[in-house]
């Protein structure tokens, strides 16, 4: 075993032993809620029956309900979409890519963040299913054999990329994060002393027992999930772009738009990350495992993948005036100074000045300034989608067609209905679930602990060991 | 008529995996097979010590990938230019590779699918891990802070092997009963 260097700074705080892990992240699981749990919860739960309701009504009355119209048939719809799919990146990507670059501080927030990817990914799914008109024949996206005859569907079509995708991703994403489970719920099963709870916990720690053989291939299965995941989170936000960049629309038939949507997710996912982290480290006193560091690092992630976004948006002001197209131009000049203008300004403003207040260290290191910047880079996110989507459709080649669009009373509903679904199953994660990877926590005490920072700052003055590691 | 042999159970306890690996490398040593070792979180090197093989499970998901690829590829060029070849501006698909590039990223979904849950399946099945299955560790206390040498041995082994154990620093050494083993020929 190596120990770290002592110039890094610790990911563990406090001289904490194995059974105090233990016992500070299974605590929150087996101790009773707190009222702010429970205001929140019920909250949560009402949001979400407001926006089943809203989604109801759209099944009932027909899809006309929705403030998309014949001009911009894509709206909140897919705007939403996109912002959800691009919230639920951050997850494999803090558990496939951190992993691939063995960077230890993933381990304090992974099992969270894969949480909330598979809820994002859930809520994204709701836009999709029913944006289709009549989700009771959705089943139709999935090549059956039918009763009309040879209809397939066209596997030219990016539209049907992004079913394989999206659903490659969701299910995938469910597995790594139920293996990873799998120890955790063995620790809550072994320390259970009510009975129910016991059994429940039993079911669902398939019976494992923490075995040198079952370790050995756990971590293999971990870091070949990681190498597959890793090019499949590239390839669902690059195919969720493809939905845009194939087509012949101006603003949208754009080369960049794969990397640009890809890090623009990565951007959002992992604010998305801090709004949620910082409140559970708070709530569960996990201070010692959710540092201040995580926050820094998680901020560094948001100044290059906000940076990246930033470019991309300048880039494609550029190309439009130097490829001198004029229709590229107009579709350009109309979401900076459109109808629309104020959207424009607000993705400007939150997605390429507010992250680069990060530069400065007591920004990125202050939870209340990562607190209020999080949330304010996924308003700019979610601005981004809707002046991709709804400026460009509003004013399309023929002038005739040109109208504007205005979200209903449902469109509005639906969206915070699944914001509602989202923290719902969230708290109920973090209710019964333990919200940090305990077991693989563990194993980077002895090197990213306080205690042994501590230790190996003592012995600094002797000489290094000769061999090497 | 097979011959049988009593074996007793041993279970050395540790608070720390630095005296349990010690202790790993001392039975090795003295020539006394380790059974298990059960820990909370994965002990790194120990593998060789107690001569746990490297798992095949990378070699199934490959396997397993280039089946989904394949999958994907028959699905496409079966709906796509066998069944009904889908004429788009007057260019009906005749050939698979004429327009290959857009099969490409379902041929990748598909392989990272099959590649993903194959492997996890048999990751499960292979550790026995199924929904309400026994707990396999025999104390409760290795899923959390304790690490557990398991061994089966011969009682003159085990006499060997309790010194050992304890010479490494077990926190306990407890014997758990015997188990009869029938000598195959």
């Amino acid at each position: 075993m190596h120990a770290e260097s002592q110039i890094r700074e610790p990911l563990i705080l406090g001289n904490k032993t194995y059974s105090q892990i233990t016992d500070d992240i299974i605590r929150p699981v087996e101790g009773k809620a707190n009222k702010y749990w429970y205001i929140l919860f019920t909250i949560s739960v009402l949001t979400f029956i407001w926006g089943l309701g809203c989604l109801s009504y759209t099944i009932g009355v027909g899809i006309g309900v929705w403030g998309s119209n014949n001009g911009v048939d894509w709206a909140w719809d897919i705007t939403n979409f996109v912002w959800w799919i691009g919230i639920g990146h951050a997850g494999t990507l803090i558990s496939a890519v951190l992993l691939l670059f063995r960077q230890k501080w993933r381990l304090g927030i992974n099992r969270s963040a894969e949480a909330m990817t598979i809820f994002a990914v859930m809520c994204a799914a709701i836009f999709v299913l029913f944006h289709t008109g009549r989700v009771w024949l959705d089943y139709m996206l999935f090549p059956l054999p039918n009763q009309f005859g040879s209809l397939w569907p066209n596997f030219n079509s990016p539209l049907l990329w992004d079913v394989f995708a999206v659903s490659t991703y969701f299910t995938i994403s469910c597995v790594f994060w139920y293996i990873g489970l799998i120890p955790d719920f063995g620790t809550i099963r072994d320390r259970a002393i009510n009975p129910t709870v016991k059994k429940a916990y039993n079911l669902l720690a398939f019976g494992w027992g923490g075995s040198a053989r079952h370790w050995s291939r756990f971590e293999e299965v971990s870091l070949v999930l990681a190498g597959l995941s890793t090019p499949l989170v590239f390839s669902v936000h690059s195919i969720v772009s493809f939905d845009f960049a194939t087509s012949i629309l101006p603003g949208w038939h754009t080369t960049i738009f794969p990397p640009y949507f890809v890090s623009g997710a990565v951007f959002s996912g992992f604010a998305m990350v801090l709004t949620l982290m910082l409140i559970v480290r708070k709530v569960y006193n996990l201070q010692a495992y959710i540092t201040v560091k995580h926050v820094e690092y998680m901020n560094i992630v948001i100044i290059v993948t906000g940076s990246i976004v930033g470019v991309a948006y300048l880039t494609e002001l550029f190309i439009s005036w130097y490829g001198g197209v004029e229709f590229e131009q107009y579709a350009f000049m109309n979401r900076a100074t459109g109808p629309y203008w104020w959207a424009y300004a607000a993705m400007m403003t939150c997605n390429v000045v507010s992250p680069q207040l990060f530069w400065f260290k007591k920004i990125r290191t202050s939870l209340v300034a990562t607190f209020i910047l999080s949330i304010v880079v996924n308003i700019g996110m979610w601005f981004e989608r809707f002046v991709i989507i709804v400026p460009t459709l509003c004013r399309t080649f023929l002038p005739s067609t040109w109208n504007m669009y205005h979200p209903t009373f449902i469109d509005i509903g639906i969206f915070t209905g699944t914001i509602g679904m989202f923290f719902t199953f969230f708290l109920l994660f973090s209710r019964f679930f333990p919200v940090i990877a305990q077991a693989e926590l563990k194993t980077i005490l002895k090197i990213s602990g306080e205690s042994q920072k501590k230790e190996s700052a003592a012995h600094a003055h002797e000489p290094a060991p000769t061999h090497a590691h | 008529m097979a011959a049988t042999i009593n074996k007793k159970i041993i279970h050395g306890i540790y608070d720390d995996e630095v005296p349990l690996l010690e202790a790993c490398n001392k039975l090795k040593t003295a020539g006394i097979k380790i059974a298990d070792v059960f820990t909370p979180f994965p002990i790194h090197g120990i593998d060789p010590i107690i001569g746990v093989p490297r798992t095949r499970l990378a070699i199934c998901a490959f396997i397993y990938g280039l089946t989904g690829l394949g999958l994907a590829t028959l699905m496409m060029w079966y709906m796509m230019v066998s069944d009904w070849p889908t004429d788009v501006g007057g260019k009906p698909n005749w050939a698979y590779y004429f327009n290959i590039p857009a099969f490409i990223p379902i041929s990748f979904e598909s392989t990272v699918f099959c590649a993903g849950h194959g492997m996890a399946l048999t990751y499960l099945l292979r550790c026995m891990l199924v929904p309400g299955a026994k707990a396999k560790n025999p104390d409760p206390r290795t899923t959390n802070d304790k690490f557990m040498i398991y061994l089966e041995l011969n009682d003159e082994q085990a006499t060997k092997a309790d010194g050992i154990l304890r010479a490494a620093g077990a926190s306990e050494v407890n014997y758990k009963g015997t188990i009869t083993e029938t000598l195959a020929y």
